[in-house]
């Protein structure tokens, strides 16, 4: 006998980085507008894409691994709660704490208290998109304590009081001059002398870090991948400053996505050849950390891992959606969108923008919460094609836009062509009178809102003298 | 053999000439075409708007209109995409299955206009004359729906007199998107002007796709910065010839 515990709850309002302050086309309005986001966007973009794609073409069985990806993921989301369960246990086993978040709340609450049980006032955190969802710096903060980005472009977002842009490249909307300012204004014990030269900045941040990793006790990570069948965790990064996270501190702790589960050890094979090229351009990432539970004598003494739902059961609980959930955060779907491209990432509002965020944070907070996101895209379904694991982002979209409230005279516009494309004889007299347009002003310039939209960088057609149908009854 | 013609709503409405020369193309190549006139429109808009109950009897009405008909062809990458991939969703949403599997069936039938005459015609030479300098778009849905791959270059390559030149960044979206060119404006408006650049780039004087869709939003923005470049619809090329019409 199974008992109904209700309907799974989305991720709560007022914490976390889900939400925007303002609809996507307001947003992108603004973003749109500034020349130096644009410029950089479309450089970094363009760069990753081309090489991408020279590395990808170099797999012979590229369309089979996604489709292996794909599969896996999908066995994942069927087999879930035996899978993490299992997790559970084999961390358990293996000397680590496993801990269970229901939301945001929950897995701040949870992390904050381990780290005022250490004693310490300072973290250092491997760069972590579950965090950032979750608000965990905002809420570390609070309780006094300071969290340290040690991922570079994520140290660039922190230091320039900034939000994330891009999942990979989170730094992405930021030139080297621009990097420059936010080291000399905020950055600890920075020379004064320094200049835009990217080896130099690289060489500012190093030495601020190494100092950190240095002194630090108590690390913060999120995860890549967790297999079940070792309890083994994985982050997969460049730096190698997730390295010095995971090893250096007495005190680790781990806050994944429930969906980022994998069933066993040998389906990394799979998944470490579809990130690094899908996502950086490379062959293999420079740094590939594992580690299980914990080691006497070796790495972190105390591990603790946090297995966050916020609103990931909701969207499991979608038949169409939850695709959404075997995205592997590389971005891909980002590089190749048109709309990304000129928008950047702070437009779409949440810390997952682009396509994959445009269909993952409606579905997270509800699709009342992010109306205006699966909108957000010209469904030309270049994210699909470019998804590592297949996730059919086009057809998600719709599927949203099916469940987003819709505005009223919209609806009744809608309701009202339905209505006529269904009665030949009303969408006769409708063709004829799209003749009259005319008499709204020229080329479509005194179209009604939102329609005027439409006339603000094009010219309408002027309307035929006769329809189709028209021509052909009179041939 | 005989064809049915789904003109579309936007075509039959606003843009005559392309189902126009579909038609005459398709006579020439000495079929026969016929158009039911019970057809209006597929239901993209409502479908990718949002509103697929709205849509319900307008995916109803197509299947019932070209059931009876063997092969179909629309002027359009973006409703076959819509017919191919969204219809039979759309009934099974509804909870209607047995619409789901006859509007498989009708689907399977429908082709869009490249994919008839290269596919199920077999011709690539439609005997067509278009003197003019030509950059083909090859259209989001065309390409990634409908993956028509090169049929229409192929098609365009074998037209007399026909300079066709190549779009720099062709496969990216022109910012139409449907209901997306109004509600994102300004997103919309961003895409097209890179489009246009690139179309401009050309030299052509010609910029041609498969979608009268997307054609009439890049030939409005063309049109409204006084370019003097033209949007024309791959069918109207084709059915060109060196008489006079």
């Amino acid at each position: 006998m199974s008992t109904f515990l209700g309907m799974p709850a989305h991720a709560p309002r007022g914490v976390g980085q889900l939400r925007g302050d303002e609809p996507f086309p307001a947003a992108a309005r603004t973003a749109l507008a500034n020349p130096q986001l644009r410029r950089n966007l479309q450089h970094a973009t363009t760069t990753i894409r081309g090489k991408s794609g020279r590395v990808i073409a170099e797999v012979p069985d590229w369309q089979e691994l996604r489709s292996a990806g794909s599969a896996l993921k999908a066995y994942t989301m069927a087999n879930l709660p035996q899978l993490l369960e299992q997790l559970e246990e084999k961390v358990t086993a293996a000397g680590g704490v496993v801990h269970w978040a229901a939301d945001a709340n929950e897995a701040n609450r949870i992390v904050t208290e381990l780290v005022r049980a250490t004693g310490e006032q300072r973290v250092i955190k491997v760069k972590s998109m579950a965090t950032q969802e979750i608000g965990l710096n905002e809420a570390l903060e609070a309780a006094g304590i300071t969290p340290v980005e040690t991922d570079l472009a994520e140290l660039i977002v922190q230091l320039g009081h900034d939000k994330p842009s891009h999942i990979l490249v989170p730094a992405i909307h930021r030139n080297r001059s621009e990097i420059r300012e936010i080291f000399l204004r905020e950055m600890p014990g920075v020379d004064p002398a320094l200049t835009d030269d990217p080896p130099e900045l690289a060489g500012a941040a190093r030495r601020y870090l190494r100092e950190t990793f240095l002194s630090t006790r108590v690390a913060v990570s999120g995860a890549n991948f967790a297999i079940a069948d070792t309890g083994t965790l994985a982050v997969v990064e460049s730096e190698g400053n997730g390295r010095m996270c995971l090893t250096l501190p007495d005190t680790l702790i781990t806050v994944m996505g429930i969906e980022k589960v994998v069933p066993s050890w040998p389906d990394l094979e799979v998944f470490l050849q579809l990130l690094p090229r899908a996502s950086t351009g490379e062959r293999m990432n420079p740094y590939t950390s594992m580690w299980t539970g914990v080691t006497p004598g070796d790495g972190p003494q105390n591990f603790h891992l946090v297995l966050l739902d916020n609103g990931r059961t909701a969207v499991l609980a979608d038949e169409v959606g939850r695709q959404a959930l075997h995205c592997i955060r590389c971005s891909a779907c980002l590089n190749v969108c048109p709309v990304y491209e000129r928008t950047g990432g702070h437009a779409y509002g949440s810390v997952y923008p682009g396509p994959i965020g445009a269909v993952l944070s409606p579905q997270l907070t509800g699709v009342e919460d992010n109306a205006s996101l699966p909108y957000a895209s010209s469904l030309c379904g270049a994210c699909f094609d470019a998804c590592p694991v297949k996730i059919d982002i086009p057809s998600i979209l719709v599927h949203l836009r099916n469940q987003a409230p819709h505005p009223r005279s919209e609806k009744a516009a809608m309701a009202a062509a339905a209505y006529t494309m269904d009665r030949p004889r009303l969408y006769e007299r409708a063709q004829r009178a799209v003749r009259f347009s005319k008499l709204l002003g020229k080329r479509g310039r005194g179209l009604p809102p939102p329609l005027n939209g439409w006339a603000a960088s094009r010219d309408l057609p002027d309307p035929p003298a006769e329809s189709f149908r028209d021509w052909w009854r009179g041939r | 053999m005989r064809i049915a013609l789904f003109a579309t709503c936007l075509a039959d409405t606003m843009f005559p000439a392309a189902a126009k020369a579909t038609v005459q193309l398709l006579e020439r190549l000495g079929h026969e075409v016929v158009f039911p006139e019970a057809q209006t429109c597929c239901g993209q808009m409502h479908i990718n708007t949002g509103y697929q109950q709205e849509a319900l009897p307008l995916v109803r009405r197509y299947v019932r209109t070209f059931e009876p008909c063997d092969v179909v062809v629309a002027p359009s990458g973006s409703c076959v995409g819509s017919i191919r991939h969204q219809h039979a969703t759309v009934a099974r949403q509804a909870g209607d299955e047995g619409l789901a599997s006859r509007a498989e069936a009708v689907a399977g039938r429908t082709y869009e206009l490249s994919e008839l005459l290269v596919d199920v015609l077999k011709v690539e030479d439609v005997g067509a004359y278009y003197p003019h300098r030509v950059t083909y778009h090859p259209t989001c849905h065309s390409l990634r729906v409908l993956r028509v791959g090169d049929r229409p270059l192929r098609l365009l390559r074998q037209v007399r007199g026909l300079d066709l030149v190549e779009l720099p960044a062709a496969e990216q979206c022109c910012g139409f998107g449907g209901t997306f060119a109004v509600k994102n404006a300004d997103t919309s408006t961003a895409m097209l002007a890179d489009k246009m650049r690139h179309v401009l780039d050309t030299g052509a004087d010609v910029c041609t796709a498969g979608d009268a869709s997307c054609l009439m939003h890049i030939g409005g923005g063309l049109s409204r910065l006084r370019t003097g470049v033209r949007t024309v619809h791959l069918a109207e090329i084709l059915a060109s010839t060196e008489a006079p019409s």
